[in-house]
């Protein structure tokens, strides 16, 4: 099959859709002024983040008063988290609960606050990635202050209940923030529907530049400041605003939420065909649960080959795709999320991520799927621990059982 | 993080891959849980390594050290094989990035292991010559 350039890693980050481009240019160069000014031009740019704002909010089912954007998802997560928390303490409510597999905006933001003397119940997921909302119920205390539990999994795709755990979180009158960054556009999301009081999104997953992102706060909830400065957002969140990017997250999310049920009809199929088809070579596992998953996710463990030489392998072919292997990362540990749901460490280290969206072809995953079987026997071709895996368990050099 | 390009180089196209049948020396070091495993063959004529393979389970990093090791090593004798450190094998790869470096720590073990066995299997004692072979568990890396 002739070579092409397949990107396939969309949960790392996307293109910026034209559409979301052309919207944001005018604001670098023709209406560049600042928002807090008082003259035409500068009402101007409070005008397009005005209507900014009402698209996001509209997107996650949010009043507009209710959206306040961010740098991206990991200055939201730290604004949540550490909002909350300073929140709790005013009231000697000083216990966090999240996931074990949370995203590192989350995890280490709780880290930092169990050093300045709070309490974090990291939940435990099950063998497929999932927690349930006992878990939950059952981890919360009089002196909880926060549930934060993300929306889908940015490794395995897993989707987890956010809606049940609202409502239990609602209940029990405890805030609930979930990081959605990997959700939005992918997942029917409304905020009001499924009790959520904090959501964090970014723009760069969905198609609108980096840099850009938002938190939701639901309105009765008073966030004290991560950024102090300025009036923006509402005094909340200072900082003269992006409105380019702002303007194109408006773009980017409403064609993003516009029609997700046909979209993840589409991408899960190729999903799903990626899925067989990688499962068939020999010594292989799905990481994540087959059905409460992202549409555009694959997670596979091949067993004797290492992620990093995976990737580069795939690249060499045109393939862009991520792994669970934290070698990519610079740390040498293996993925967090994949020892979480139980993996042995040698497993985890030879994880393939693949992220397809909507305009990912079905060309693209018969290239895929031509290419990933070569690169593997060409991998364990070379690697010792195949050959011992091989030998200790009575198999051919491509994984077959010896009869 | 950014390989060279001797890296990547070495990485597509690893020389020396595959196995000796009748090694005089064969050495393994690393572990799965870390996530890279070396093994390295040779075959010495005359005190000289004429020939060496490996098979290297591991990142980019791994795996170009590997080969660049066995090009390094192949045709010396054993004396001058042993001078080789892994900052001579980071240097002939134009440098590896600072996460990386214990692959070239790995590159160099083994190397050593193989002489190691080499020794071994002729009756003589290897420490003297090889020093320590250190094993994965006293890397500070993956821990």
């Amino acid at each position: 099959m002739e070579k092409r350039f397949i990107y396939a890693d969309n949960a790392a980050t996307t293109c910026v859709s034209k559409k979301a481009l052309e919207a944001a240019l005018p604001y670098f160069t023709e209406q560049y002024g600042n928002a807090s000014s008082i003259y035409r031009m500068g009402m101007d740019s409070a005008k397009v983040i005005l209507k900014a704002r009402e698209q996001v909010a509209n997107a996650i089912g949010a009043k507009v008063n209710e959206i306040y954007f961010t740098s991206g998802g990991s200055e939201a997560d730290n604004w949540a988290i550490k909002g909350s928390a300073l929140n709790g303490a005013k009231r000697g409510k000083k216990h966090i609960i999240t996931t074990v597999f949370e995203h590192h905006a989350v995890l280490h933001t709780c880290q930092f606050l169990e050093k300045q003397g709070y309490e974090v119940t990291y939940l435990p997921v099950d063998e497929k990635g999932l927690i349930t909302p006992k878990q939950v119920e059952d981890a919360i205390r009089e002196d909880t202050c926060l549930v934060t539990i993300m929306f889908a999994n940015n490794e395995i795709g897993t989707v987890l209940p956010i809606a049940e755990v609202g409502e239990i979180c609602k209940a029990k009158k405890v805030p609930f923030h979930t990081d959605a960054v990997q959700a939005v556009g992918n997942v029917p999301i409304n905020v009001k529907e499924m009790n959520i009081d904090m959501l964090s999104l970014s723009g760069h997953k969905i198609h609108a530049p980096k840099g850009i992102g938002c938190l939701y706060v639901r309105g009765g909830i008073s966030l004290p400041n991560l950024i102090h400065g300025g009036a923006q957002e509402r005094n909340k969140r200072a900082g003269t605003e992006n409105v380019p990017s702002i303007v194109a997250l408006g773009v980017a999310i409403t064609d993003a939420c516009a029609d997700i049920d046909t979209k993840a009809i589409k991408v899960s199929k190729m999903r799903d065909r990626l899925i067989e088809g990688i499962l068939k070579i020999p010594e292989t596992r799905l990481n994540g649960d087959a059905n409460k998953r992202l549409p555009g996710n694959v997670n596979i463990s091949i067993r004797g080959v290492e992620g990093e030489s995976l990737l580069l392998t795939l690249d060499m072919n045109g393939i862009a795709a991520s792994s669970g292997s934290a070698c990519t990362s610079g740390s040498l540990d293996p993925s967090h999320v994949l020892l979480a749901i139980g993996l042995p460490h040698e497993i985890a280290h030879g994880s393939l991520r693949l992220s397809i969206n909507e305009d990912t072809t079905d060309e693209d995953v018969d290239y895929i799927l031509s290419v990933i079987p070569n690169v593997v026997k060409r991998l364990r071709g070379m690697s010792p621990l195949w050959e011992r895996i091989c030998k200790t368990e009575g198999l051919d050099s491509d994984g077959n059982k010896i009869k | 993080m950014i390989y060279s390009e001797k890296v990547m180089d070495h990485f597509a196209n690893p020389r020396n891959v595959g196995e000796i049948d009748n090694a005089d020396g064969v050495g393994e070091v690393g572990n799965a849980k870390c996530g890279d495993i070396m093994k390295m063959y040779i075959k010495v004529d005359d005190n000289i390594i004429t020939d060496v393979k490996f098979k290297t389970f591991g990142c980019g990093a791994a795996i170009a050290t590997s080969s660049i090791a066995t090009e390094m090593i192949k045709g010396k004798a054993i004396e001058d094989a042993l001078q080789i450190t892994n900052k001579a094998v980071v240097e002939a790869l134009d440098g590896l990035p600072p996460a990386k470096l214990h692959c070239s720590v790995l590159a160099e073990q083994a190397m050593k292991a193989a002489i190691a066995d080499y020794y071994t299997r002729q009756g003589i004692d290897p420490t003297p010559f090889v020093g320590e072979i250190h094993d994965c568990e006293d890397c500070e890396g993956c821990h």
